[in-house]
């Protein structure tokens, strides 16, 4: 009897060590897969795309199709162009929120609901932005513009950004506020000048982050930007744009243009591996250095 | 230098609950509520004095007006897609999302005809529906796996990098995930799984030989998969962490090996917050244009088999709405973002909410 408890007990304990380590193979396992994709794409991007990588693809724009050679430079100058529009509705108007979130509606039912449509808001796919913003400026200027695009790009940072800032801003110990306010600096002042500033780093990093963020965007830019084959700064005509014109040259039939479509992609993951890697670096020296 | 003087003359002075404008919110006479009212009662006379009074009620209000442009832009989008799409929605009903024409000439099932304005978005829900299902399956057990190993097996060494792995795969862009799965995805399955899954696989009738281009819904399976893995691994690995140490060493202390630990201690604690990490993958999945747009094959047929085109809704509204031919054909499509968005802010809201419910308030990972 004691006999057969034994041989079960053993054979009961040999299954479950066999199971713990079935589940560490398994983990392990799914890890590998995991990370198998993200070095083959990088791997990928590097092998076809740095070869592309030269003077001529800075510097010269579209060739026609079946032309040999050219660059994106157009489409660079573009992405920059309306990147550059939507930082300045987006980064305003997020720290903006963000400062509210974090300073004037601490715990309030107002700021969770805010903060709760921001989540959400940040799940809503980017393409109904482009649907929502062709309505806006699109069909009632009945031309597609470099503003519109800027625009679409711009609402999509505004949740972002209003995150990192109040997160970042939560960091700040009170006594720094406090500190200012009773040496009689007024509140708004005591905000901007000293809260915000001591958490300048962090929101910085986070508006990269954001930037970063809707640089990779295509869809919204597909019916609002449109994209354009010629050079172009002018805010009230199509622009064109690095992901869109690696979208446009993915799916074309030349192969002279899947090798710039690489190329392009190479250099769009490598801005955003910079800004993602930065990120990383400020908030592990600690966002706050001057704060006690 | 003078706000300073001015403020700290208005200290010397002394605070008095009772006279001057003081407009603190709630301030009682009563002996008990007699410090707090002289506390808020001094913030108050403090804030409303000075030169800044105005400039400081200005800045609050901008701050607020900020702050609400988040709502600002919910009510936006949605005004937008209702009234671009009244023309589709008055014509059509709910009937435009499960209805089915016939082709006169072939007599096979037609949905999606712009030239004779029949427009039914059957083939782009079903679509959606099932790349994302594809997604989910593969992707789930991949993603709890990564976080088991990250947050209880993994060395400390190799936490930093895999984590920041993890992160870089959520940060590449959609198209370049498109790109990849064009040039090196869809021949791999084209010369090597697609084969393989129709000569195992080919008796359930969902893998048909009938297409040799190796686009369609398991390709688009495949790279959403890779897409949403991120999002769900980080919140899993979120919630994880949420579990207190007490329950773990509870486990340990009765004698568990570490994969039942893991089992009872933490999954079964996190269950909620992992479903809601799942529900939030499959928000993104759903929405997923441009990679879904390059591999899915763009055709608006409902196939049983999974190797088939298909088409997916927001793959529809990427290809057709800039060239939209007419009013119809744009409200149909617009109809098609607006379902998109309220299913999307549905499920985002469910997933953020399970979440929460795990990790009590703790501010969101914004990913």
């Amino acid at each position: 009897m004691r006999a057969k408890l034994r041989t079960a007990n053993r054979w009961r304990a040999r299954m479950r060590t066999g199971t713990d380590g079935l589940a560490t193979g398994l983990a392990i396992l799914s890890t590998v897969l995991v990370v198998a994709p993200l070095v083959a794409i990088f791997a990928y991007l590097i092998y076809k795309g740095a070869a592309s990588l030269n003077w001529a693809f800075f510097t010269q724009g579209e060739k026609p199709e079946g032309e040999l050679g050219g660059g994106m430079a157009n489409a660079i100058l573009g992405s920059g162009i309306t990147l550059a529009v939507a930082s300045l509705i987006g980064v305003p108007i997020g720290i903006g929120g963000g400062i509210f979130l974090a300073e004037f509606g601490r715990g309030t039912k107002l700021a969770n609901a805010i903060r709760f449509t921001a989540d959400v808001l940040n799940g809503v796919p980017s393409i109904v932005m482009g649907i929502a913003i062709y309505s806006l400026i699109v069909y009632q200027q009945k031309h597609f513009s470099a503003f519109a695009g800027g625009v679409a790009l711009g609402i999509m940072m505004i949740p972002t950004v209003t995150r990192t800032t109040e997160e970042m801003l939560l960091m700040v110990p009170h006594s720094v506020r406090e500190a200012a306010l009773a040496l009689g600096v007024p509140n708004w002042r005591s905000v901007l000048s000293i809260t915000v500033k001591t958490a300048s780093p962090g929101i910085i990093t986070g508006c990269m982050l954001a930037f970063a963020r809707v640089a990779g965007e295509t869809a919204p830019l597909l019916f609002t930007a449109l994209g354009n084959s010629n050079w172009s700064a002018n805010l009230n005509e199509p622009i064109a744009a690095l992901p869109l014109q690696i979208y446009k040259y993915a799916i074309s039939p030349y192969d002279d243009q899947h090798r710039l479509a690489w190329a392009g992609a190479l250099v769009l993951i490598l801005l955003i591996v910079a800004a993602v890697s930065l990120v990383r670096f400020v908030a592990s020296r600690g966002v706050l250095k001057g704060a006690s | 230098m003078p706000e300073i003087r001015t403020s700290q003359s208005a200290i010397q002075s002394g605070p008095n609950p009772g006279a001057g404008p003081v407009t603190s919110p709630g301030a009682r006479q009563t002996p008990e509520g007699q410090a707090a009212a002289e506390g808020s009662a001094i913030r108050g006379f403090l804030l409303s004095r000075g030169n800044s009074a105005i400039a400081d009620r200005g800045f609050h209000w901008l701050m607020v007006l900020s702050a609400l442009s988040i709502f600002g832009i919910v009510v936006l989008i949605a005004s937008e897609l209702v009234v671009r799409s009244q023309l589709a929605w008055s014509s059509f009903g709910l009937k435009f999302f499960f209805s089915k024409f016939v082709d006169p000439d072939t007599h096979l099932p037609m949905y999606w005809d712009p030239v004779n304005s029949h427009f039914s978005a059957l083939p782009f829900v079903y679509g959606t529906l099932m790349s994302s299902f594809l997604a989910l399956l593969i992707a789930v057990p991949l993603a709890i796996g990564l976080a088991v190993f990250l947050t209880e097996m993994c060395p400390r060494w190799l936490r930093t990098p895999l984590a920041f792995i993890t992160e870089l795969l959520a940060a590449i862009p959609s198209v370049i995930y498109g790109l990849w799965a064009v040039f090196i995805l869809v021949p791999l399955l084209r010369e090597h799984v697609n084969p393989l899954l129709i000569k195992t696989l080919g008796w359930t009738g969902l893998f048909a030989d009938d297409n040799p281009t190796g686009l369609g819904f398991v390709a688009a399976g495949v790279i959403l998969a890779i897409m949403i893995l991120p999002i769900i691994s980080s919140l899993t690995r979120e919630v994880m962490n949420a579990v207190p140490g007490s329950q773990r060493e509870a486990v340990l202390a009765l004698g568990a090996t570490r994969w039942e630990m893991i089992r009872m201690g933490v999954l079964r604690n996190a269950r909620i917050g992992i479903v809601g990490a799942v529900i939030l993958g499959l928000g993104r999945a759903l929405g997923e244009t441009m990679a879904v747009t390059m591999v899915i094959g763009n055709t608006p047929q409902i196939s049983r088999s999974l190797l088939a085109n298909g088409a997916s809704m927001a793959s529809v509204i990427a290809n057709e709405y800039a060239e939209a031919s007419g009013d119809m054909h744009l409200s149909a499509l617009t109809e098609i973002g607006l379902a998109l968005f309220i299913v999307t802010i549905i499920v985002n809201a469910l997933a953020r909410l399970l979440v929460w419910a795990v990790t009590r308030g703790a501010p969101a990972q914004v990913r």
